[in-house]
């Protein structure tokens, strides 16, 4: 990983120059250049979801793509997610509903969950354990998921 | 929406923001990064090792054996397995060597630069060929443990009935899969002492093994829980390796090192739920009645001791069911393989007998030609009966309400009927329904509570706070919400005023591990204590009134800090009154209480693709008092679907002792996509033991699921396995075996 180039990168808004071997894995950049440890990593090879962030609006694993093929796109960290004051209206579900257990997972996640909601602002079960399902859980059976973003959905306030 | 007067998670703020952190979120300056060099043969003597060319050997720490400053030893209850192999290898993945070095893409190079000459001698994989000793590879027999609980007189039991109906099971591992893998952070200061950072379950077990490996007594070795991404029991006893191998590298290098494990890595070589086998003998009456069990119970321990022998006590204690069996006899071993060590998973013994037995009840219920449902009424425990260790049984299980809430919320015995009719018009997909009927023993085992002799503190701080201190892990099942809730219903004052100390050994005291579905049962109730103790403090000086507000309480507790410096109370376990228990015979109060439930599920079998999908799924227990339904919901949620991937998916494929599908890809748990809906109530009958009458939970979930949804297969299909895991595959093999007898 000698060889270096520039990559411009805008993360949760703010425009960042790394200067990386264009294979640097996404993930990498995000945790050890930004330090944005929010995003995790569950298995480097794109089956769990912890690593998944938004590119460009769209969820990706983080785990799998070079940094060289996002240049110059917008990504959206969970650090991103909620404003100084306050959480998210998912983050808030998640929060109230029993979304959460261990947390390890609940970036992925929360960003899985917001890239519907995006999507599809009304979804039905069926739509939501589709949306999930390349995002891991141990911890909570995913009924807990599944409940905290219907009930997000149903919210007036969601965005 | 449902209205909640609950409490959220203590810690969801910081883990919904991103904010928590966990081990691997973690730099400290000069840090290294260490890794593992494993053997790849299962067992062997070692001859010799080599570092090839082609690496700067200067540029990385490396430790042996013989940089073992104490003991070379992990210990757990015995003291058999070493924390380097040094002369021989044991099983696949044992450590003999570790490297640490700046970059850990160069260590993980330079690990495949070293070469290990092993002479490999035959291993053993399977609990037969242990029991036959083919080789032996563990003392003088192979046999880690053995137990025989004795009720009655089984021979007479047997004689007794008018059919005796016998048959074998059996279970594969399992792996806890937790999403964060195992890793720590260890440093060895100047001053000779040693601290590790780290995802674990149970700080004291790791402080107790990095004693022996450097010779130190407990106020040199400090050990601090991180936010831990799961564990359910996989972080009980693995911690005490992986940290005893960074601190050896940090003792060495001076540096702090830290260790994260791959997902391969991770599977291949840390603990998973022992694999099990099980014969059993049933006679019963022309009544239904059972007159007599007799179960020989097996589990796989893998290369070592570790804590095989107490997970093979609760298996063999949970073995004969709640059942009220008049002669019974439960024989049980625990034997060495050359497979890596089998350890802690939630349930912890009990779903491997469990399963043999609630499957056993379907299949003599069949043969006996009675409805299963009824066999199990005509059996099962009420109060005043007696289980197999002869415990009589002080609160009424109240199975039959059990049994009636299934029958309502899922029409269980017209559908078991009226299946075997639709199933006729339908050649591909046969529906059936099966449950199971079982109970969980909350806490240690036995006299295992008293032994522990758990400590949990609080203490009010000027700035008007009240600390929780614990060593007891908040790993997603919710410790932390459920101590602040505990400490300031007991306190009189807000969860907010409420904080719980993170667990670290130079902090707080020893609670206990962090297992066995004690933390909120028999911790939180020390912890209830220790609060109703504070306040009585606060009243005997005459700072506090008989009724008080928060504002009241901590001006209170000011006065006394001034006064008398301090404000705490601790509280230590001290046995309840009445419960007796004899380790050698295995007979008495094996656990202070249960919980007793019944779970069910609906199952589709599609007999061209051999696949089952669970249709529906139902877990009903009496668990005490509910402290935090959402909590508590997503303990048996969470757990029904471990069971769920125990039963139908979770394979773990062996060769030579190693884990071949170590990849999140080919070993299958649900996704989001795949698990079934599952239906969660509780009783909250009993309220004797625990903080409020909270009984344990968190085991529970695991115990019903396999047996459960495999009983419905049964009756989908006239027969199933007697083998979990059930992949289509193995139900293609099964049914087509079938067909030719």
């Amino acid at each position: 990983m000698s060889h270096k180039e520039e990559f411009t990168l805008k993360i949760n808004g703010e425009t960042k120059v790394f200067l990386a071997h264009p294979m640097e894995r996404l993930l990498d950049t995000i945790r050890s250049d930004e330090n944005l440890t929010g995003t995790k990593e569950g298995c480097g090879e794109g089956e769990c979801g912890a690593c998944s962030v938004l590119v460009n609006g769209k969820l990706v694993n983080s785990c799998l793509i070079p940094i060289s093929q996002v240049a110059s796109s917008e990504i959206e960290t969970i650090e991103g997610v909620a404003n100084s004051e306050s959480l998210a209206p998912i983050q808030k579900s998640f929060l109230e509903n029993g979304g959460a257990q261990c947390g390890f997972c609940t970036p992925g996640m929360v960003l899985a969950a917001i890239s519907l909601l995006r999507d599809n602002p009304a979804p039905n079960l069926e739509e939501v354990k589709t949306a999930l399902s390349g995002n891991l859980c141990r911890c909570t059976g995913y009924k807990k998921i599944f409940e905290s973003t219907l009930i997000c959905s149903q919210m007036e306030d969601q965005q | 929406m449902k209205k909640r007067s609950f409490p959220t998670r203590v810690e969801g703020v910081s883990k919904l923001t991103g904010k928590s952190k966990y081990i691997d979120d973690l730099k400290f300056p000069n840090m290294l990064h260490g890794v593992s060099v494993r053997s790849s043969v299962p067992r062997g003597k070692i001859k010799g090792v080599s570092f090839k060319p082609g690496i700067d050997w200067e540029k990385f720490t490396i430790v042996r054996a013989s940089d073992i400053p104490g003991k070379n030893v992990i210990q757990v209850i015995l003291d058999d397995q070493p924390c380097l192999a040094s002369s021989h290898i044991s099983h696949p993945g044992e450590v003999v060597l570790l490297l640490a070095g700046e970059d850990r893409e160069e260590v993980l190079k330079a690990r495949d630069y070293v070469e290990l000459d092993i002479e490999a001698s035959p291993g053993i994989f399977s609990i037969e060929d242990s029991l036959a000793k083919k080789e032996v590879v563990w003392g003088s027999d192979n046999i880690f443990k053995e137990y025989t609980i004795t009720k009655g007189d089984v021979a007479k039991g047997i004689s007794a009935g008018s059919q005796v109906i016998e048959g074998s099971y059996s279970t594969g591992a399992q792996e806890q899969l937790y999403i964060e893998n195992h890793g720590v952070i260890a440093h060895a200061s100047d001053d000779g002492s040693i601290t590790v950072w780290g995802s674990l379950q149970c700080p004291y077990y790791v402080q107790q093994a990095l004693r022996e490996v450097f010779s130190l007594p407990p106020e040199k070795v400090r050990v601090v829980q991180t936010e831990t991404g799961g564990g359910f029991g996989g972080k009980e006893d693995y911690p005490s390796i992986i940290s005893s191998h960074a601190a050896l590298l940090s003792y060495k290098s001076k540096r702090p090192v830290k260790m994260i494990y791959s997902r391969a890595e991770d599977m291949e070589v840390t603990t998973k739920r022992h694999p099990s086998m099980s014969h059993i003998k049933m006679a019963v009456d022309k009544k239904g009645k059972i007159t007599g069990l007799d179960f020989e119970f097996f589990l796989d321990g893998g290369a070592y001791a570790t804590l095989s022998s107490v997970v093979l006590s609760r298996g063999t204690i949970h073995a004969a069911g709640p059942y009220n069996i008049e002669n019974v006899r439960v024989h049980s071993k625990a034997v060495a393989t050359n497979h890596p060590p089998f350890g802690a998973f939630r349930g912890f013994g009990a779903p491997q007998s469990i399963f043999a037995l609630e499957r056993h009840m379907d299949v003599v219920a069949k043969k006996l030609g009675i409805d299963p449902v009824e066999f199990r009424k005509i059996n099962v425990l009420k109060i005043g009966d007696t289980t197999a260790t002869g415990q009589s049984i002080a609160e009424e299980p109240g199975y039959h309400e059990l049994f009636s809430t299934v029958d309502e919320l899922m029409d269980f015995s017209e559908k078991s009927k009226s299946f075997a009719i639709q199933n006729k018009k339908n050649p591909i997909v046969k529906k059936g329904i099966g449950l199971a009927c079982f109970f969980h023993g909350a806490g240690f085992t036995g006299s295992g509570e008293s032994y522990l002799a758990s400590i949990v503190g609080l203490e009010a701080t000027r700035d008007g706070q009240v600390v929780v201190k614990a060593s007891s892990t908040e790993i997603g099942q919710g410790a932390n919400t459920i101590f602040s809730q505990v400490a300031s219903s007991a306190l009189g004052i807000s969860e907010q005023s409420v904080i719980v100390a993170r667990p670290d050994t130079s902090n707080v005291p020893n609670s206990g591990p962090t297992v066995a579905s004690r933390t909120t049962m028999v911790v939180g109730d020390l912890l209830e204590k220790a609060g109703s103790s504070l306040v009585s403090t606060l009243r005997t000086t005459g700072f506090l009134g008989e009724v008080y507000t928060e504002r009241e309480f901590f001006e209170a507790s000011g006065k006394y800090i001034d006064q008398f410096g301090s404000l705490k109370s601790y509280v230590q376990y001290k046995q309840p009154p009445g419960i007796k228990w004899d380790e050698e015979n295995y007979q008495g109060d094996a656990y202070a209480t249960y919980a007793w439930a019944v779970y069910a599920a609906e199952v589709s079998v599609n007999t061209l693709t051999y696949e089952t999908k669970v249709d529906d799924f139902v877990a009903i227990q009496e668990v005490g008092h509910v402290m935090h339904p959402t909590l508590a919901e997503g303990q048996i949620e969470g757990g029904v679907a471990q069971g769920v991937g125990y039963a139908l998916s979770e394979k773990v494929v062996w060769e030579e002792g190693l884990m071949k599908n170590s990849q999140m890809t080919n070993y299958i748990m649900h996704t989001s996509a795949d698990v079934p809906d599952i239906r969660v109530y509780f009783e909250e009958k009993n309220q004797n033991y625990g903080p409020k009458g909270a009984k344990g939970i968190g085991e529970l979930p695991m115990d019903g699921p396999a047996p459960a949804i495999i009983n419905a297969v049964q009756n989908a299909l006239g027969s199933a396995p007697h083998f979990i895991p059930m992949l289509p595959e193995d139900l293609m093999e099964f049914m087509e075996a079938s067909s030719e007898s």
